[in-house]
């Protein structure tokens, strides 16, 4: 099969051929900035490079003006030892040791094809942290479904589950956390966003940069295919005779095994210092990597992508260009270390091929077959693409969301209601335990893993030697972030902050997945730019940098979009993980202590929309300073070996709280409410900056006066039962209400199996 | 302490649990030594672990590669010759592709893959991994895997029942369909154990739900101290 090829001399000679841009996504005027840039028409291959980096996904085009707040807002630190714009930040945690972590979201593939979706998800975000030379240690899913009992769910989560497990858990990888939140505003847009940790040495830090001319560019890992190619199928269509490739899924198809080589084998050639910049090929394939790497160094690279091994000797060179078959690298290599590279490769049977070089001429070019197929400044592909400043507007339905709060809704008053709604709440699908799911997960492997859920963050262990771990936490409350997305970004924040500090590691860092509606609905850029503002802010003021982070917008079927869900992770740094604090009850005896202050906030609670369905009102108030006296106080104790359990309190209040801890290790416990308190509001309120800890008693006058001196107002709640017993609340309008651990253990795991087992 | 035992590690490409393997025989207090699937070379080690993983991502038949890397030869030799060998979850499936056990593993009978903390039985302490237990102990350990039911024909059930090959069993729940709850076996002369469970991820309190696991690895360094 033949075909002609669109070369730069094709393109001067014949400039006014029409070309299918619009198809490829881009708008007239960027199609005429191309022009613009180029001197001349682009050719079909320049064309579906600018087309894939021009992207939204790729270019950030309608965030860009707005994420730079996190850069001017960030905080004063030393702790970033690289920060937004690689491929992931990197935090000093200390003795030498860096961190680098990201979320990032893969929402619309998981939708289409949930196993595979998600599988590449992790593989994607496990390159990322990869090609900062960090070795991967743990990985994270925030996911988010429609309503539970709706049929799609139960085709999109067991695939997606299913997808997660089957890349993470042949990857070797330990999944320690996450997070599954139902409602019905994600009918149709499933999120599924992934985080991965890596760790390494400070002097193995490595960035995205092709420098030194003459070096060597390296493609390795696997054979580049025709999955993944989404929308430059047009080109080949338009270009293309009868006899072309079928049309092929713009679903990537993962390869675990083949990701697990390349990280054994990147970590080797990395280590030996045979790489002298490298980076991961993800969205936009060997446009990005190249156009990237160039950018980033001399600003000049010579690639032949007739060297590109492929699985598929039909693809056209654009579909090369565009491919994102997964478990790819390139690499930037000195001739004099290209023996010793290709060597380790060739001793993990990874696949490694030179296709190019390092030049001095500012501009990215491509040969096909000997003809230049691309003639291109860098920069412009990579990073100079468009920005926009969308037009928002506050919704007009804002206005009659806050007026319509929760107060009216029929609360629970006597003991018996009280008890049928601590066990309906316990039931319900956000609240169940997620055994289920989580069950299908490693958290095992690789033998570093002191916490993982459903306790309150994620903890690894990252030094055997002195037990310096880390602990990270991901959280976003969607309703809060509907009701009002400058203080729902923020209380997002302050869960993930306060989840890490319950674990006794004291928050360091911030990481991002903005999940939102079309950027073109001013109603959503307007809750986009609040939330990003509200992030901003918040980081600013509790003093932790925003390191990274990833964009998905188009959550949205119709004129329907996806409640604004800015997941936030929050890493932080426990020097000796043996003083952790777990989450479960443990001694008979111990003593129970509220830490904070409870209001009677139900507006977007989690009892309002389990109960009443009901979304409405202003979000629980959120008050960061309190959150980092609180999150001061958990650290301090915990590292002091004060607490013997601590467990932060968000989704379903204290009542919730207290049945997790007890249930976590069949360890019951006995609870007396306040005389002269509201029963109901003291136990499902969902007021911020509060935890439930326990100390033996010969430590509750520490605790009492470390929080006292603090400024955190303390309530003695009761204390922790035998092991088996169970669970009682005493002084519930005059009476009590006693539930036995195994009723509450039956009402949360059988929920999820029912669902979908 | 050390024993001055080595204890060599293979690790094939998709071996995962290969350094959860050296760590555990490190803190039993034997020396751990890589092995490499393609040096056929066991390099005077006194005992061998397979470890768990997903060797050659497991896409043919789980180990049914791996047992044709070129360290397998020597390996089954010194199996033959008594060498102590333990095959952990995908080391077992190896061992059963290279005939040292008999039977097969295959895919879980909820077809999900499972992590949890399994409750075992120790069945026989007369192999060479198991020696420092007590026949009928209960032990705490990790089991993760997504063809970890173990088959073999009812002939064969009954002469690994009769011979008291059967090394564990699933307590309270069979987690993946094996046939009479079998989690272990060994071959007749107790060198060579199979094991679907993971005792490496149960070796230290901090990281594990118990610390069952190190039994098994300071069993063989008993054993090779006292052969």
């Amino acid at each position: 099969m033949s075909r002609h090829v669109d070369t730069v001399t094709d393109a001067a000679a014949d400039p006014n051929a029409a070309q299918p841009f619009a198809e490829l996504g881009l708008k007239p005027d960027e199609y005429q900035q191309i022009r613009e840039i180029l001197g001349r028409r682009p050719t079909s291959a320049e064309l579906a490079m600018y087309s894939v980096m021009w992207s939204e996904h790729c270019s950030y085009k309608s965030s860009k003006v707005h994420l730079s707040q996190f850069g001017d807002k960030k905080p004063q630190t030393d702790i970033l030892l690289v920060g937004i714009g690689e491929n992931a930040g990197v935090v000093d945690i200390g003795d030498g040791w860096a961190v680098t972590f990201k979320v990032e979201s893969h929402n619309h593939p998981s939708y289409v094809e949930p196993y595979q979706g998600a599988a590449t998800g992790i593989g994607g975000i496990v390159r990322d942290i990869l090609s900062m030379g960090a070795r991967p240690v743990a990985v994270m899913d925030p996911l988010r479904f429609g309503a539970a009992d709706h049929p799609d769910t139960r085709r999109v989560l067991p695939g997606v589950v299913a997808g997660i497990g089957g890349y993470g858990n042949c990857l070797g990888l330990p999944n320690i956390g996450g997070e599954v939140v139902f409602d019905s505003s994600y009918q149709g847009n499933p999120l599924v966003n992934a985080l991965c940790v890596g760790t390494m040495r400070h002097e193995d830090i490595h960035l995205a940069s092709a420098k030194g001319v003459g070096n060597l560019v390296v493609l390795y890992g696997a054979k580049t295919g025709g999955d993944g190619i989404g929308g430059v199928s047009v080109l080949a269509s338009e270009t293309f005779d009868e006899g072309g490739p079928a049309k092929r899924p713009s679903v990537q198809v993962g390869d675990p095994f083949m990701e697990k080589l390349l990280i054994e084998c990147t970590l080797e050639v990395l280590h030996a210092g045979l790489v002298e910049g490298i980076q991961d090929l993800g969205g936009a394939g060997i446009s990005c990597a190249t156009s990237e790497l160039a950018s980033n160094g001399e600003g000049g690279m010579h690639v032949r992508l007739d060297a590109v091994p492929l699985r598929d000797a039909t693809l056209t060179p654009e579909e090369i260009l565009m491919s994102e078959s997964q478990e790819r690298m390139c690499a930037v290599v000195t001739p004099e270390k290209i023996d010793a590279f290709l060597g380790i490769c060739r001793k993990w049977d990874v696949t490694a091929d030179v296709i190019g070089e390092v030049t001095s001429t500012g501009r990215l070019v491509i040969e096909w077959h000997g003809e230049i197929i691309v003639d291109v400044p860098p920069r412009t592909v990579a990073h100079d693409g468009p920005v926009y400043n969308r037009p928002l507007a506050r919704p007009d339905w804002q206005d009659a969301l806050t007026a319509s709060g929760s107060s009216n809704l029929a609360r629970p008053t006597t003991a018996a209601e009280i008890r049928d709604t601590v066990l309906t709440m316990v039931a319900s699908p956000n609240l169940a335990a997620k055994t289920w799911i989580t069950s299908q997960y490693d958290r095992y492997v690789l033998g570093n893993t002191v916490l993982a859920q459903p306790e309150d963050s994620g903890m690894v262990r990252v030094d055997e030697v002195t037990g310096r771990g880390v602990a990270v936490s991901t959280d976003c409350n969607g309703r809060f972030a509907k009701l009002d997305p400058y203080n729902g970004a923020k209380l997002a924040l302050a869960e993930a902050y306060r989840n890490v500090a319950a674990t006794g590691a004291a928050p360091l860092a911030v990481t991002n997945c903005l999940n939102f509606g079309s950027p073109e609905d001013p109603a959503v850029m307007w809750q986009f730019s609040e939330a990003v503002r509200g992030l901003a802010d918040g980081c600013l003021e509790l003093g932790t940098p925003v390191t990274g982070g990833n964009v998905s917008f188009y959550n949205q079927t119709g004129d329907t979009a996806i409640h604004p869900t800015p997941v936030v992770g929050v890493l932080g740094v426990i020097e000796d993980v043996n003083k952790r604090t777990p989450m479960g009850f443990s001694a008979a005896g111990d003593v129970v202590l509220l830490l904070g202050e409870t209001r009677d906030e139900f507006d977007g609670s989690e009892w309002a929309h389990v109960v009443h369905g009901h979304l409405g009102g202003v979000p629980p108030q959120v008050d960061l300073a309190a959150e980092m006296v609180l999150a001061a106080l958990l650290v301090d104790l915990g590292g002091r070996g004060v607490l013997t359990a601590a467990h932060d309190l968000s989704d379903g209040g204290v009542a919730q709280a207290l049945v997790e801890m007890a249930l976590r290790r069949g360890v019951g416990v006995t609870i007396s409410l306040l005389a002269d308190t509201d029963a109901f509001v003291a136990l499902f309120s969902e007021s911020t900056a509060r935890a439930i800890v326990t100390v033996s008693p010969a430590n509750v006058d520490i605790a009492i006066s470390a929080a006292a001196a603090a400024g955190v107002v303390v309530t003695r709640m009761g204390s922790v039962a035998d092991a088996g017993s169970d669970m009682v609340i005493d002084n519930i309008a005059g009476s009590s209400v006693t539930l036995s651990l195994d009723e509450l253990s039956q009402a949360s795991e059988a929920t999820l199996p029912a669902l979908f087992g | 302490m050390t024993s001055g035992m080595r204890i060599g590690v293979v690790t094939f490409p998709g071996s995962l649990d290969d350094r959860d393997a050296v760590r555990a025989v490190r803190i039993a207090g034997g020396e751990a030594v890589a092995l490499w699937h393609a040096d056929a070379n066991l390099h005077s080690v006194d005992a061998v672990v397979l470890p768990g993983g997903f060797s050659y991502g497991d896409y043919l038949r789980c180990g049914a590669i791996a047992r044709f890397a070129p360290v397998m030869t020597p390996l089954v030799d010194a199996a033959k010759g008594g060498m102590p060998i333990l095959g952990i979850c995908n080391g077992f499936q190896v061992l059963c592709e290279s005939h040292l056990l008999p039977g097969a593993l295959v895919r879980n009978d909820h077809l999900h893959f499972i992590c949890r903390d399994q409750k075992l039985r120790v069945e026989s302490t007369s192999t060479a991994w198991t020696s420092e237990f007590e026949v009928s102990q209960e032990i705490v350990i990790p089991l993760k895997n997504g063809e970890g039911g173990y088959v073999a024909d009812e002939k064969t059930l009954d002469q690994l029942e009769a011979e008291g090959r059967i090394v564990a069993r699933y307590l309270d729940v069979n987690p993946n369909g094996s046939r009479r709850d079998i989690a272990g076996i060994t071959n007749e002369r107790g060198n060579v154990v199979g094991l679907m469970p993971h005792p490496e991820h149960a070796v230290e309190s901090l990281t594990g739900p118990t610390t069952d696991g190190l039994g098994f690895f300071t069993s063989v360094l008993t054993s090779l101290v006292n052969r």
